[in-house]
């Protein structure tokens, strides 16, 4: 069960020609999609596209009642190669995931799509996560467009562009016989707005037509010759008619005066973020009117070379505006202007920076720089010497902390880590590769463990190469659930077994995508209506050859997490040493488990709530609990007592009870200041008769302990 | 302007509005906190309110725990779409919604808080992070230079503790943030609007309302400024004959200058709870003979001495968690009203260590001197024990543990400590002939003896580490300055990296 449903939201897609549709970009997409007659849809999940996979799970009943097929691909190569059924079949297919990332693992699949070409309109719709609140290598997809000859779409940020994007994709796709990328950037995914709705559209054929009517043409097949002829036919054939296409539905935008002494040329993406600077420059209005000439690359590629040419035409400059490095789309303007021997000069990456996002003061400065240099006269005296008052902030800079990302309240990755660390204070540091996934957050503190990430299921991997059997310490790698079923099983184990390396494999199963949202895999627990579940990991790995494996089904046991790895890293077996660590993911067990308890509370059935706590007198305030959790719900607090100097650990009304604290204080023998506090809701006759019996005890011995001293007690009133 | 409203004034304050009605308004929140809720009240706030809006956020793994931002911008609705940004500008604020002291901080160090323009709508609890909470001393950022820093950035501020108002109601921090917004004034709509888009929200509103209304009519109170609460009245109750014992003993508190009274009086109270009247006289010797040296070290003596008498010992923690009124504060830490079953886990896990402290001094010192005794003592106790002192057994083994309270003198634990005490007492001694400022700052590093087993451990090797020190610094004219600067370095991790650096440099300017 993923963590967001889109449950009330799917509903929407539902609705016809004339409405008002209103909601997020990946639900804009999700309806676009529909109103184009797609035929499937698969893709994998990541942000910031992964809400678009939660919503069309969610919304699968209506994808199938149009006779739409929907699929939760294993990873993005996977989702890449699905597009194969619009190879020969006329039949509209989506593929979605995160890039850069997501493209990089999908890149086989998209080339040989490429080259093959296309019969049926094949969109991939990747979500660009760059730039802030991005969690990947700051890359380009652009480039994946240039290498593969896929066009590129990077429509307006705002609903209607999006959603005509998606049609204008298909349509392209089709006409030139190409896969179409279309990017949507962090924030546009995330958009809530709202566009005029059409009526959706079954599609033409659908994959049930296609497998019943089989057709293959050896000429889309990739293999000499006809891969050769791939190659001619990208460029003689496919291109022009692209660059027509475009040309001819005007794909691409114009804004502003016809002419003018410089223009701007801005990716489709960025247009909102120019108009912003314009209007701050005193140039444009809040509803679009600017003064200056803009033209729009709705399509990024190809570049249509007339239309540049044509904008050039008697401007003494132009400003290229484009994000990330290289200024690939810079370069090729440059390129088409000198080949045609034009006057007008080109300024992009100079005024803007080379590499990092164009967020507003950098869209700001940028444009402002440009103008004040080509064309001041333009600029109102305002914007010529802006007044800005600074402040300084020097002393609030060294006192506001940082807060990196961690895990959550309760989250059974904590005591893996927490354990990790105990044995390392035990047997000295050790080489630890991390993964992608929640787990990453131990690199941060309290934990700081690992040294690597080097991709989605790659953690093993990137230990291969310490396997020396003559080293006096074995390396540690972790990788999670998501990230094995992605690509860790073979690339990560099964290169473990077959290169005998002896290091220490943990895989953190916590029975969900977790960090994408909690979207179910193979060996998710949960059952699932429309996917095959509960394929146990450890059958993989014994099934891939590894002899050694430990199965933890309750992460929260710190000493038996931290004596599982301690042997691990001990034993004499030679091979790869698997554990697997697995307890539910906490965000996604209280979401489920909550409403469920709720009910039987009210509905009088006895039910236990648990919840920690920290003994203020018996806590000393030295904080070692803490440095060994992280726990989000374990703080300080500040008690009134002029005999002590240092706050005590507190644990807040956030805590579910899961126990890391007190197991943690155990293992790593730090203090007696944790308990349990058991709350028991609708107590049982026996509850209460073993209670009346237990207080009438307790409450003799205490008496009688206070009858030989004295109880010191401050009043606050 | 800069005007700020921590609670008390009811302002209408749209003035700063742009002429064409376009607001921008971000919100800074720590993950889990709902500010993707609030943002999308504002959201339908707008819509309702005749305006075109567009919300975004970004939520990546930043969802999880760490600050996360969402951003709306507004216009008066018309025939045409406004061009909205996608993201916050530096300097181009109007309202500025932080859940927390520290965003805001970190609101106005991203520039997104200006005196020209910006409204600030601040939530003045802490949420700690990670990096604070860690540090073995205190850590905690300083709350009052970021108040005074947000007040100083805005043009308008809306800041007091939103936090507790929710908690109050039943209510998230969103909610009452939203009060805190209509409080504002900054967007041109009426509260009746606010009421009504919680109201259609569907999930708690009346606990929502409630919090909303909180915020919007938050008035401070006099104790709201000191969070901490002080106790104004000290009680002694217990058999008679104790009682007049115990102000007997007291009386001896009123010999001392009147300054160090208090200090002395609470220091003598909790050696007395610790173990007994002939503890506490002991204590008042100890105390006297600093009594003479000025208030700071009387004062310094006081408080120290009695955290090095009453040191933590098995009796101690048995004695804490078998009283009456630790069950008290547990059923109040944990909302279990008095007449609901609680059940209690201890988690406790005593080493050999622990047990021959609490064994006769010449008994626990022979196990000690025999290794394979002492590792056959740990192999049998050295293991983690749930103890449920809500039952009558776990309660039992605590309160015969703590009943060895009078022995307590002559356990071997007692006779480290006692030796630790003449210790400090005989650093201090030394260094109060000459320079008492330097007595003061010795006395303070008892401040590194805390926590249990390996951490209290580290603790004393850490204050031995000091003290070596300084002998080797006696004489030097910044010696004071030198422990202090010892103690805060001991403080400031848990391995101690941070005290060598020190200590290395010191030594490289002898």
């Amino acid at each position: 069960m993923a963590e967001r449903s889109f449950a009330k939201e799917v509903l929407d897609l539902k609705i016809g020609k004339g409405d008002i549709f209103r909601g997020e970009g990946i639900l804009a997409i999700t309806k676009a999609l529909l109103e184009n007659g797609v035929g499937y849809v698969a893709g994998y999940q990541g942000a910031p596209i992964s809400h678009l996979m939660d919503v069309l799970a969610d919304a699968q009943d209506i994808l199938s009642d149009m006779g739409v097929h929907f699929e939760a691909s294993a990873s993005e190569a996977t989702a890449a190669a699905t597009l194969a059924a619009s190879v020969h079949y006329p039949i509209r297919g989506a593929v979605t995931f995160k890039s850069t990332v997501g493209t990089n693992v999908a890149s086989d699949a998209l080339a040989n799509l490429a080259s093959g070409g296309v019969t049926g309109g094949a969109l991939v719709i990747v979500g660009e996560d760059y730039g802030e609140g991005s969690s990947i290598m700051q890359e380009r997809s652009h480039a994946f467009a240039m290498k593969s000859q896929i066009w590129l779409l990077d429509p307006r940020p705002n609903l209607p562009s999006i959603v005509k994007a998606v049609g204008d994709g298909f349509e392209l796709s089709e006409a030139s016989n190409s896969p179409v990328m279309l990017e949507v950037r962090i924030r546009s995914c995330h958009l809530l707005g709202e566009f005029e709705a059409k009526d959706n559209v079954r599609p033409t054929m659908t994959v049930k037509d296609a497998l019943e009517h089989p057709k293959r043409d050896i000429e889309r097949i990739v293999l000499p010759p006809a891969s050769f002829l791939h190659e001619q036919e990208k460029i003689t054939k496919r291109l022009p008619a692209a660059i027509n296409y475009i040309r001819d539905n005007k794909l691409n935008e114009h804004f502003g005066p016809s002419s003018g002494k410089v223009g701007i040329i801005c990716q489709g993406g960025l247009y909102n973020g120019v108009m912003r600077a314009l209007k701050r420059l005193g140039l444009a209005t809040l509803h679009g009117d600017c003064e200056i000439p803009l033209h729009v690359l709705n399509v990024t590629y190809p570049l249509v070379d007339d239309e540049l040419i044509a904008f050039a035409k008697s401007k003494e400059c132009l400003l290229v505006i484009e994000e990330g490095h290289p200024a690939y789309i810079e370069q090729n303007i440059r390129a088409i202007l000198h080949k045609v021997g034009a006057r007008c000069a080109v300024e992009g990456k100079g005024p803007f920076p080379e590499a990092g996002e164009l967020t507003g003061p950098v869209m700001l400065s940028g444009i402002s720089t440009f103008l004040t240099e080509m064309a001041s006269e333009l600029l109102p005296p305002v914007a010529r010497a802006p007044n800005t008052p600074m402040q300084d902030t020097t002393n609030l800079a060294k006192t506001v902390p940082a807060r990196p990302p961690s895990f959550c309240i309760g989250c059974p990755e904590r005591p893996i880590f927490a354990a990790t660390k105990l044995v390392e204070k035990e047997l000295g540091e050790h080489h630890i590769a991390s993964d992608i996934g929640c787990h990453l957050f131990s690199i941060n503190e309290p934990f700081n463990i690992g040294a690597t990430t080097m991709g989605y299921g790659l953690g093993p991997a990137s230990a291969a190469a310490f396997n020396d059997k003559t080293a006096g310490r074995r390396s540690i790698s972790f990788l999670g659930d998501g990230g094995f079923w992605h690509n860790g099983l073979t690339s990560s184990v099964g290169n473990a077994v077959f290169n005998d390396n002896d290091g220490v494999i943990v895989i953190v199963d916590n029975y969900y995508s977790a960090a994408t949202g909690g979207q179910d895999i193979l060996s998710s627990r949960a059952d699932n209506n429309s996917k095959s579940t509960k394929h146990t990991i450890k059958k993989a790995v014994e099934g891939v050859g590894v002899k050694w494996v430990r199965q933890i089904d309750h992460t929260y046991d710190v000493e038996k997490m931290r004596a599982s790895l301690k042997e691990a890293l001990q034993t004499k077996e030679t091979g790869p040493k698997v554990i697997i660590a697995s307890s539910e993911c906490m965000l996604n067990r209280q979401r489920r488990e909550k409403p469920i308890q709720k009910a039987a509370i009210a509905d009088g059935k006895r039910m236990t709530r648990t919840r920690f706590g920290v003994d203020e007198d018996v806590c000393t305030g030295d904080h070692a609990c803490i440095r060994l959790s992280g726990c989000p719900s374990l703080s300080l607090k500040t008690l009134y007592d002029p005999l002590r100097d240092d706050p005590v650990a507190s644990i807040d009304q956030n805590c579910v009870g899961c126990g890391n604290c007190g197991e943690v204080a155990d293992a790593a023998i730090l203090c007696p200041s944790f308990y349990q506090a058991d709350l028991i809701h609708n107590p049982t006759r026996w509850d209460q008769m073993f209670s009346r019996f237990r207080t009438k005890i307790i409450t003799k011995l205490q008496a009688r302990r206070d009858k030989n001293r004295l109880v010191f007690s401050e009043i606050i009133s | 302007m800069n005007s700020a409203d921590r609670g008390g004034a009811d302002l209408n304050n749209t003035e700063n509005i742009a002429p064409d009605g376009f607001i921008t308004l971000a919100v800074l929140a720590v993950g889990g906190q709902g500010g993707g809720v609030l943002t999308k009240w504002i959201a339908d706030l707008a819509t309702l309110g005749g305006y075109d809006v567009q919300m975004t956020s970004v939520a990546g793994v930043a969802q999880r725990t760490g600050a996360t931002i969402y951003y709306l911008e507004m216009a008066p609705k018309t025939d045409r779409q406004p061009v909205f940004a996608l993201s916050p500008s530096p300097g181009d604020l109007d309202v500025l919604i932080a859940s927390e002291l520290m965003e805001a901080g970190r609101a106005v160090l991203r520039g997104f808080v200006t005196p020209d323009r910006t409204t600030l709508i601040a939530s003045t609890h802490r949420i700690l992070a990670i990096s604070e909470k860690s540090i073995p001393g205190d850590g905690r950022a300083e709350n009052p230079l970021v108040e005074e820093e947000i007040h100083k950035a805005a043009f308008h501020s809306v800041c007091f503790d939103m936090d507790a108002i929710a908690t109050e109601a039943g209510s998230m921090i969103s909610a009452s943030l939203f009060g805190g917004l209509a409080r504002s004034g900054s967007l041109p709509f009426d509260v009746s609007l606010y009421e009504e888009v919680i109201r259609t929200s569907g999930r708690g509103v009346e606990a929502s309302l409630v919090a909303f209304h909180g915020a919007l009519h938050y008035e401070p109170t006099a104790d709201d400024k000191s969070k901490q609460v002080k106790p104004t009245r000290r009680q002694v109750q217990g058999p008679e004959r104790l009682v007049s014992d115990w102000d007997d003993l007291r009386s001896r508190v009123d010999t001392f200058p009147s300054e160090s009274r208090e200090m002395i009086e609470l220091g003598l109270i909790k050696v007395v709870d610790y173990q007994d009247f002939d503890y506490g006289h002991e204590y008042l010797d100890y105390v006297e003979e600093f009594s003479t040296r000025g208030n700071a070290l009387v004062n310094t003596a006081a408080k120290y001495i009695a955290n090095a008498m009453c040191y933590d010992d098995l009796i101690r923690v048995a004695d804490l968690k078998t009283r009456s009124s630790r069950q008290a504060r547990l059923r109040g830490e944990q909302d279990i009203p008095d007449d609901e079953i609680v059940h209690v886990t201890e988690y406790f896990h005593p080493r050999a260590q622990e047990v021959c402290g609490t064994l006769p001094a010449w008994l626990g010192g022979w196990i000690e001197a025999h290794p394979r005794c002492f590792s056959l003592l740990d192999r049998l106790t050295n293991k983690g024990r749930r103890i449920r002192t809500d039952g009558v057994v776990g309660f039992g083994l605590l309160w015969v543990v703590a009943s060895l309270k009078p022995r307590r003198r002559k356990f071997l634990r007692h006779r480290y400590e006692s030796a630790h005490l003449k210790n400090l007492l005989d650093h201090t001694r030394k260094a109060m002939d000459s320079d008492t400022d330097l007595a003061v700052e010795i006395l303070q590093c008892q401040r590194l003896i805390k926590g249990y087993s390996d951490t209290h451990e580290r603790g004393h090797s850490k204050f031995a580490k000091v003290m070596d020190t300084i002998q080797d610094l006696s004489g030097r004219k910044d010696a004071t300055d030198c422990v202090q600067r010892l103690r805060h370095a001991a403080l400031q991790d848990e391995e101690g990296i941070a005290l060598d650096e020190t200590v290395a440099t010191m030594r490289s300017s002898f």
